[in-house]
């Protein structure tokens, strides 16, 4: 899922501060998984903001909607009938989301309500990690599964560096090192020669290092 | 011979190769390097250059490598993937060579992390392995990473770091073998204080024939203080320093400890002048250059071999 973490409250009001009416959206997918931006957040984000326009000496109101999914033009249309009682738009989606709604009201003002940080995976209770770049060629295949260009700091395609002690990475004892994992994963899988195999060096056009992506699946282009 | 490097030359005789290292100045202030390296010349056979070490900014390897140079001496660029894409890397490498520097060390460098500048995107387009990889495809089959020509391509004699002492152990001598795969000349080691583990892991570099293949040089940092011991055995990432060592510096009186930390490297390289495959030293005096002449002459590596240009 994509995962994102709500601003600090003192940025959200500023912002806010030149408007009297806001719609603040939510989204029902991968920020409502990671507890940063789905209908409960809304509802909580709603209120503080009042209170505090209110010790303000202010007023502000909120409509909120949480949309099904924020990065699709579809459910995005559902803010239509909304959009024209409000002065701007609050967004608790990730980045996507944001611009979905940036695209289709030109004339709105939008603000996005959480940092978007990283494509990641549940760890535990409360707890997501970064697991994917988006690097458009994906090398798991290679590497037991784990993804060292998210997971190495240094994203070595042939590490570990010499930094890594004890599973943990240099830079942060609380960051595994992703070759300790792979070896690991490699060895319970029998398949340590792989690791003999240097891995060449990346071809970055399928990633950012080609410029803005795009997917075009001429057997779905209407 | 694969290059004019003086290193190399001495490698092919077969005695003992020895190398020193110089960070350069925080500032524009060249006679800072020029000192650092007249203390070192007629000792070292060439001079390692750092390239932003810890991560944090200096002058330009590559300028400062000019100095060393200019003072007849043989400089090491390194060069970290951390700062510069393969683009910048090459470029560099053009110049360096046009400039006569033959020697240099692939290296993914320490994370911005540790620096001054840790709001700094890390590059890491290539990594240490693949960037030794790319100096060999210049230098042997005069191609850019790219896959075009080079005219008059750089002939540099290609170094890349080991740490024996990082963990997995039992994938450093594997580690190893990647970089002797895509091409590395020789190995510079991470300053060795466990001589147990490193002979046990020159056994798995023996074992693999590695030792053949590569020049490895036994990496040397003498301990000033027991602050420092303490220091590098609880806060730098991969370094193995083992209790004797402190115990035995805290066991000298203040003003006697760097005599004892030098005792100490000098007793290590004569220790590990005897291990098979071991062809040179690495000493890294880090801000005590000055010390570098003692600890080789105390070594026995002196006079250093005269090798035909």
């Amino acid at each position: 899922m994509i995962t994102a973490e709500r601003k600090p409250m003192e940025e959200l009001i500023e912002c806010l501060k030149p408007y009297h009416r806001i719609l603040l959206v939510g989204c029902n997918e991968c920020v409502t998984v990671c507890a940063a931006g789905g209908r409960k957040e809304v509802g909580i984000l709603s209120s503080a903001l009042q209170m505090a326009f209110k010790t303000e000496g202010k007023n502000l109101e909120v409509k909120e909607i949480t949309l099904e999914r924020q990065c699709d033009p579809e459910y995005v249309e559902e803010l239509v009938t909304h959009i024209d009682q409000a002065e701007a738009v609050m967004s608790m989606a990730c980045g996507c989301g944001v611009q979905e709604i940036a695209r289709r009201f030109k004339d709105k003002p939008v603000y996005p309500a959480v940092n978007t940080t990283f494509m990641g995976a549940s760890e535990r209770q409360g707890v997501w990690a970064e697991r994917c770049q988006g690097c458009g060629e994906c090398v798991l295949g290679l590497t037991g599964g784990i993804c060292p260009i998210a997971r190495c700091s240094k994203q070595l395609l042939n590490g570990p560096c010499g930094g890594s002690t004890n599973g943990k990475c240099e830079v942060d004892p609380d960051i595994d090192c992703a070759w300790q994992l792979i070896w690991d994963r490699l060895k319970a899988l029998g398949l340590e020669d792989r690791y003999e195999e240097n891995i060449p060096a990346k071809d970055w056009r399928t990633g950012r290092g080609g410029g803005p992506r795009k997917i075009i699946r001429e057997d779905l282009v209407k | 011979m694969k290059t004019e490097s003086v290193l190399e030359k001495i490698f092919a005789s077969g005695e003992l190769a020895v190398t020193s290292e110089c960070g350069p100045p925080r500032g524009a202030v060249p006679e800072k390097i020029i000192e650092k390296a007249k203390m070192l010349k007629g000792y070292v056979d060439a001079v390692n250059v750092t390239d932003n070490q810890t991560a944090m900014v200096r002058m330009s390897s590559f300028a400062a490598c000019v100095f060393i140079k200019q003072l007849g001496m043989n400089p090491i660029l390194q060069m970290v993937t951390r700062d510069r894409n393969r683009l910048a890397m090459q470029a560099d490498i053009l110049g360096a060579y046009s400039h006569g520097i033959n020697n240099m060390l692939c290296l993914s460098g320490d994370h911005p992390h540790f620096g001054d500048h840790p709001m700094a995107a890390n590059v890491h387009d290539i990594d240490s392995v693949q960037f030794v990889q790319m100096v060999k495809d210049m230098r042997d089959n005069g191609k850019f990473q790219g896959g075009d020509d080079i005219s008059n391509p750089p002939k540099m004699f290609i170094g890349a770091a080991a740490n024996p002492f990082a963990d997995p152990f039992e994938l450093r001598v594997a580690r190893l073998g990647k970089k002797v795969k895509a091409g590395t000349d020789f190995i510079q080691t991470q300053c060795i204080y466990n001589l147990d583990k490193f002979e046990k892991w020159m056994e798995g570099v023996r074992d693999r024939g590695l030792h053949e293949k590569v020049n490895i040089m036994a990496g040397i940092t003498p301990m000033k203080t027991v602050g420092m011991a303490k220091y590098m055995k609880n806060r730098v990432p991969g370094m193995d320093v083992p209790d004797e060592i402190i115990k035995r510096m805290a066991g000298v009186p203040k003003e006697k400890q760097p005599d004892e930390g030098i005792k100490i490297s000098v007793e290590a390289i004569e220790r590990l002048k005897a291990v098979e495959g071991v062809k040179g030293f690495h000493i890294m005096a880090i801000e005590w250059e000055q010390k570098v002449p003692e600890i080789v002459e105390k070594a026995g590596l002196l006079p250093r071999p005269k090798v035909d240009l």
